[in-house]
Parts: C-alpha cells; structure tokens; sequence
C-alpha cells in the first residue's frame, strides 16, 4: 500500500491541498466545489480543477484579507463536518481534523510555550515505514504530541506520526475518539505491524507510564524499555528505528508526589502531585514554559537483519538497549548545552 | 445433473434475494428454501418452500431425500424480539444450527456448506487491535448476537471436520444497509434522532445488500475455498459521519445513562447489548483474505453503501444545498462587512 495519495487542486492560498484524494485525485471538497462551479458556468470537465479557487481579484492592501481567507476556510471546514465529507482510514486518522483544529490548537504551545527546537530531522525518511523511538516523561504526553507536530509542520515530507498509545486512551470518553482520529492506535503488535506494512510513520514511547509518571528527581532517567515489542515489529517489517531524544518535558509539570490511591480510585495509573497541582486547582494545570529541544537520532536500519532476527532474545535484547543508550546520551548531551530549564 | 441447493432463513430479505437469484441460475436444478415465515414476496416456481422450523424432523428428510448438494446457512438471527425473545433466538441460532447440521452430516450428496456469519463474533471492546483478521484470537462476546454467531460457526468447524468431504465457507459479514434490507441499525439510523455514547465515535464498516447477495452467490456457485473471510465494503465511515450523511441529529447520552436509554430505544429497534457496545468502540474487519482467495471484493465501499442506504430510505434534515448556501451566504456577509469597515471614512 502506498502512502495516500493527495488532492490536486489548489487552495485559494495557492497552496497544494493536502485533504487525501479519492479515485478521481481530488478530495471531497474539491469535488464539490468543481460541481458547483460547474452548476455555474465556470471550469469544464476535464479542465484543471486548479482554478477552482480563484485567486483574489485585487491583491491591493485589503486589511482584512487574511481574516477573511481564515473566515472562508474555517466555514468551508464547518460545512463539510456537517456533511460528514471527510475521509478517515481504517485506523480513524482524520487528516482533516488534524490539519484545522489538532494542530492550530497545538502550535502556539509548540512555538511559543516551550520554544520547541527540532533538529535532525534528516534522519527520518521522506517516505516508507519507520519507527520513531523516544523518551516519555511529563505526567501528561504533551512530548509526543510535540514530536508529532514537529513531523507534521517541519519535517519536508510533512509525516503523520501514527503513534501507539495505552489502551486508556481508547478506554476515556472524548479522548478515545481523538486518539484515533489524530492518527494513533492502540499498543498491540498486530497495529503496529500493519501501519508499518502500510508504509507508514510509527511512534512509540516504550516507556509508557513508568516514564510519563515518574518522580521529578528521576528526571531525564530513562525507565526500562517495556519488553522490547517494538524492536520485533521493526526487525518483522524490516522497518528503520529511530532515536528521538526529547529535553524539556520533564519541567512542565514536576511532579513531586504520587498519590496512589487516589489514583487507584480514579482508575489512573498515577495521581501527580506537582508546585501547582492540586493546589492552585484548574490553574494549576498550565504546563510550565520550560525550553524544548527535540533531536531526531540516526536511523538504525533492520532490514539487513532479516524478519528471521526477530525471534533471536539475544538480537532484541541488544537493539532495544542501543535505540535505548543512544536517545539517554542524546538528553544527557542537550542537556549539557542548555542554558536553563526556561532558557 | 444441475445443483441441489437447500437454503435455510430464505424468507427473509437477504433470503429471499438469493433464492431469487439462484432460481434464475440455469445450472440450479434444484432449490428448497425453509423458513417458517411467509416470504415478503412469493418464491418463484422452481423454488420449494419448506415451512419449517430449523427443528423439523421434516427437514432432516428434505435434506436427504432431496439430493441437496450445497446448503446455505443464513438461519442466524440478530433480532431477540423478533425471534419472540431471548431464550427463544437462541435456541432457533443454536439449536437450529445443531439440527441443521446433523441433517447435514446424514446427507450423502452434500459437498458444500455456505454459513453466513458476522464480524460480531469480533465483539467490540476498548482494547481490541484496529483492524481483525479472519486468524485473531478474540475474547468470545459474552452474550447476545455475537455469542451466537461464534457457538454457530463453532458447530459449523467441527462438522468441517467430520465431514472432510465437504467444502465449508464462513462468511463473516459486516453490517449490512440498504434500500430494502432491514435490521437492527438500519432503524436505528431510520429514528428521529440519532442516540451515541457521548465521547466516542466508532469506526463502522458497511456492506451493501447487493454485494451481500453477490457474495453469497458466489460462494454458492462459484469455486468456494474452504475457510472463513470477513466480508466489508472498502473503508471505514465514522459513527458521527454517518449520522451526518444520514442528515439526522445526533443525541449524546453520557456512559452511565446509555444502558437505560438503550433499553427504551431498544423496544423500537431491537438492540441488544452488544449492539449498544458497537456503537461505543466499533469494530474493523480486514477484507484482504476474501479478496485474494474468494476472489471477492465488493463493488460498493462501505461510504458509498450507506450514502445508497441513505439516499433510499431516510429522510435528511440537512442537505448539501442547504449548508453550501449558509456557507456562500456567510462568505458574501463577511465579504460585504469587510469591504464596508475598509471604506475611506467620509470626511
């Protein structure tokens, strides 16, 4: 399976639409856009669905044309959720979604929150399977929304990250849905196996909740890599792995404490105790603006390795330790040139 | 000598399209479809109607006396209330299958056996992988529809392995729409408003009736590898989206409430509990199996068969030309008001 392919026509900004395409290489909105300027006249079929979005007649200085290009994307994003023409793939990704509400929501806390700096961003593939390893910390998975974001705007290829994530997430009402529909599926080896075999961009935090939850003093501390899952699925698909060592998501919400059995009430694997939480209540939320870097490590090819590796302890063991050491030297090395936490 | 087919729930719609169907096939000499229900429409003449329960004794005589030498399974009900209960769909699922199948086993001619079964023996849970295939453990649905099918297709494996001489196909079918098929989500997207669980949107997967019946076909006549295949239109439509595309409100009921709710949407619709747990979590089937081996793939995706579903049988309260017009209209609007704030300002 190849990755999605696009739509073709333009968007009035001039820019490439990036809504998937169906079999006629145009998305659903698109489409009906060409019918109606059909319905009025306007381009033939069979002409260049390009001028479908006409440019602006007068590009003089309009004050309050960015507002009303903004305007006209935003009530063309409304009706087409209320006509339900959009398009999701079997795991529920909805670039669409992602494109209007997920990621504008997240950018502010990207650029200017935590100032996040990406670098290597080489390393990971412009197209084709890999896995994208990285540390977990913070309480709440903000660095993996983060590593997300930084594929999806700054990468060339703009990726998708689809990322495997606890069964919890698909267990919470609201949240199970946008777990799905931003493109992630649930940690089991059979999803893995298949978004890989589809080609695509897959992230994994084999720390899980050791590492999102775990004591502000065991900072930048990596905890034992789960059972090394991931490297089976890599080495069967032959996929690439690579490092991502995230600095900076340990500071946003320290926690101090761990009330367990509130935790064990609520049904969550820990209740944190930060400076601001609970104490300051609701407020106490807000992550801190500590200053982010995240580092995209040297892909570790597998396929010379053969799927046959696969069922080697001895091969797992030793590449889940190397994808280990190398992102722990990563963070330890950004965190030597870091001039501050909120830097 | 032409074929001997024996086609068990054959009044009903997807029943009594395939009788239809294969009493027009000229190498079908041959058709007996039992069903204790009057079919919506009468059989055509080459058809025998037996009106029997599954249970008969006069079935296990058809079946022998007859010559049958293919018998397709389409017996197995989602629908308690219309079976008169519980209790009694089950025995009808269950038992039926049971007697069918010794029936079967009895039938010297018999060198295939069709059962059309359903993804629902997948059941629908947070932490099921996105996407089953036909070889997936999966934790058996406790109750209900989904428990049937699997004790069903159970029965039907080891008379596979009985009868070894017999060619056995299961076809794991997804939910079904169209203009004229009816069953528990066909009317639950025919009610006013559109009951959910709030804070979840399950992916469905749809198949059209005439694949349905296509398939089903196919497998009757056609060279049928032993096995069993998920069968689902192409893609996945969201639950949000297909209420959207049916042009119905959708009514969000929160976690603790919806078993209450359920129970009283249920008197009109049928639900029964496992259905109400699709509804929250969904379920997606992989289709590739049916594809390379039964050399099947439906000609409707599963958006295209509930947009046909929709089109055909439900009245839309939004329409596209209503939401095109808001939209130009509220462009025009935020265009003029633009055009009027950026005018020079009279002196």
């Amino acid at each position: 399976m190849t990755p999605r392919a696009r739509c073709q026509a333009r968007t009035r900004t001039g820019d490439r639409c990036r809504n998937p395409a169906g079999p006629d290489g145009l998305c659903a909105l698109h489409r009906r856009r060409l019918a109606g300027a059909e319905r009025e006249g306007g381009p033939q079929p069979g002409e260049v669905p390009t001028a479908v979005h006409t440019p602006p007649a007068e590009p003089g200085p309009d004050p309050f044309g960015p507002f009303l290009e903004w305007a006209e994307e935003a009530l063309e994003f409304l009706g087409r959720r209320l006509l339900g023409e959009y398009e999701v793939d079997e795991f529920g990704h909805d670039p669409d979604l992602v494109e209007h509400v997920l990621a504008p929501l997240l950018r502010p806390l990207y650029r200017h929150w935590w100032r996040v700096e990406t670098r290597g961003l080489a390393h990971v593939p412009a197209s084709g399977p890999a896995l994208v390893v990285g540390n977990h910390a913070g309480t709440l998975p903000f660095d993996a929304l983060m590593v997300a974001l930084a594929l999806l705007d700054e990468h060339p290829a703009h990726r998708s990250l689809r990322m495997l994530a606890a069964d919890l997430a698909f267990n919470l009402p609201v949240v199970a849905p946008l777990a799905r529909k931003s493109g992630n599926t649930l940690a089991c080896s059979e999803d893995a196996t298949r978004l890989l075999e589809a080609g695509e961009l897959v992230g994994v935090w084999p720390e899980g909740y050791k590492g999102l939850g775990k004591p502000y003093r065991d900072r930048y501390q990596l905890q034992r890599f789960g059972r090394g899952g991931f490297v089976e699925v890599a080495l069967r698909t032959g996929s690439p792995i690579v490092p991502v060592a995230v600095v900076g998501s340990e500071e946003i919400y320290p926690m101090l404490a761990n009330l367990r059995r509130l935790a064990r009430l609520l049904g969550v694997p820990y209740f944190p105790v930060t400076p601001t939480f609970p104490a300051l209540g609701p407020l106490g939320a807000i992550p801190l603006p500590s200053k982010w870097v995240i580092e995209f490590c040297p892909a570790i090819e597998t396929a010379h390795l053969g799927p046959e590796a696969a069922l080697d302890p001895m091969v797992l063991f030793d590449l889940t330790d190397q994808v280990r050491d190398t992102i722990q030297q990563t963070v330890h090395q950004n965190l030597v040139v870091r001039r501050g936490v909120f830097g | 000598m032409g074929r001997r087919v024996l086609v068990t729930g054959a009044a009903r719609t997807t029943g009594r399209r395939l009788v239809g169907a294969l009493a027009e096939e000229p190498e079908v000499e041959r058709v007996v479809a039992v069903d204790d229900l009057e079919p919506l429409e009468p059989f055509p003449d080459k058809v025998e109607h037996l009106a029997v329960d599954l249970r008969s004794p006069a079935l296990v005589r058809a079946v022998r006396s007859a010559g049958i030498d293919t018998c397709v399974h389409l017996g197995v009900t989602a629908e308690p209330r219309a079976a008169g209960g519980r209790v009694s769909m089950k025995e009808r699922n269950v038992l039926g299958t049971m007697q069918l199948l010794a029936a079967a086993y009895h039938a010297p001619d018999l060198r295939r056996l069709v059962l059309k079964s359903t993804t629902a023996v997948y059941g629908a849970a947070a932490g099921d992988p996105a996407v089953w295939t036909e070889a997936m453990s999966h934790e058996t649905p406790r109750h209900g529809f989904g428990k049937d099918a699997i004790e069903v297709e159970d029965y039907v494996r080891s008379f596979d392995r009985r009868r070894p001489d017999v060619a056995v196909t299961v076809l794991r079918l997804a939910n079904q729409v169209g203009p004229t098929v009816d069953n528990p989500l066909t009317r639950y997207f025919e009610l006013p408003v559109c009951p959910t669980v709030l804070g979840f949107d399950p992916r469905l997967q749809f198949l059209h009736e005439e694949d349905t019946a296509e398939v089903l076909l196919r497998t009757t006549l056609g060279p049928a590898p032993r096995g069993t295949f998920n069968v689902a239109g192409d893609g996945v439509v969201l639950l949000s989206q297909a209420i959207r595309i049916a042009g119905k409100p959708p009514l969000p009921i929160p976690e603790p409430l919806v078993n209450r709710v359920a129970e009283v949407v249920g008197r009109s619709v049928d639900f029964s509990p496992e259905q109400v747990r699709f509804l929250q979590y969904g379920r997606v089937a992989d289709t590739a199996a049916a594809a390379e081996q039964l050399g099947f793939t439906p000609k409707w995706t599963s958006r295209q068969a509930f947009e046909d579903f929709a089109a055909t049988r439900l009245r839309r309260l939004v329409t596209d030309e209503q939401v095109t017009r808001l939209e130009r209209e509220a462009i025009g609007l935020l265009r003029r008001a633009a055009t009027w704030a950026a005018r020079e300002p009279p002196r």
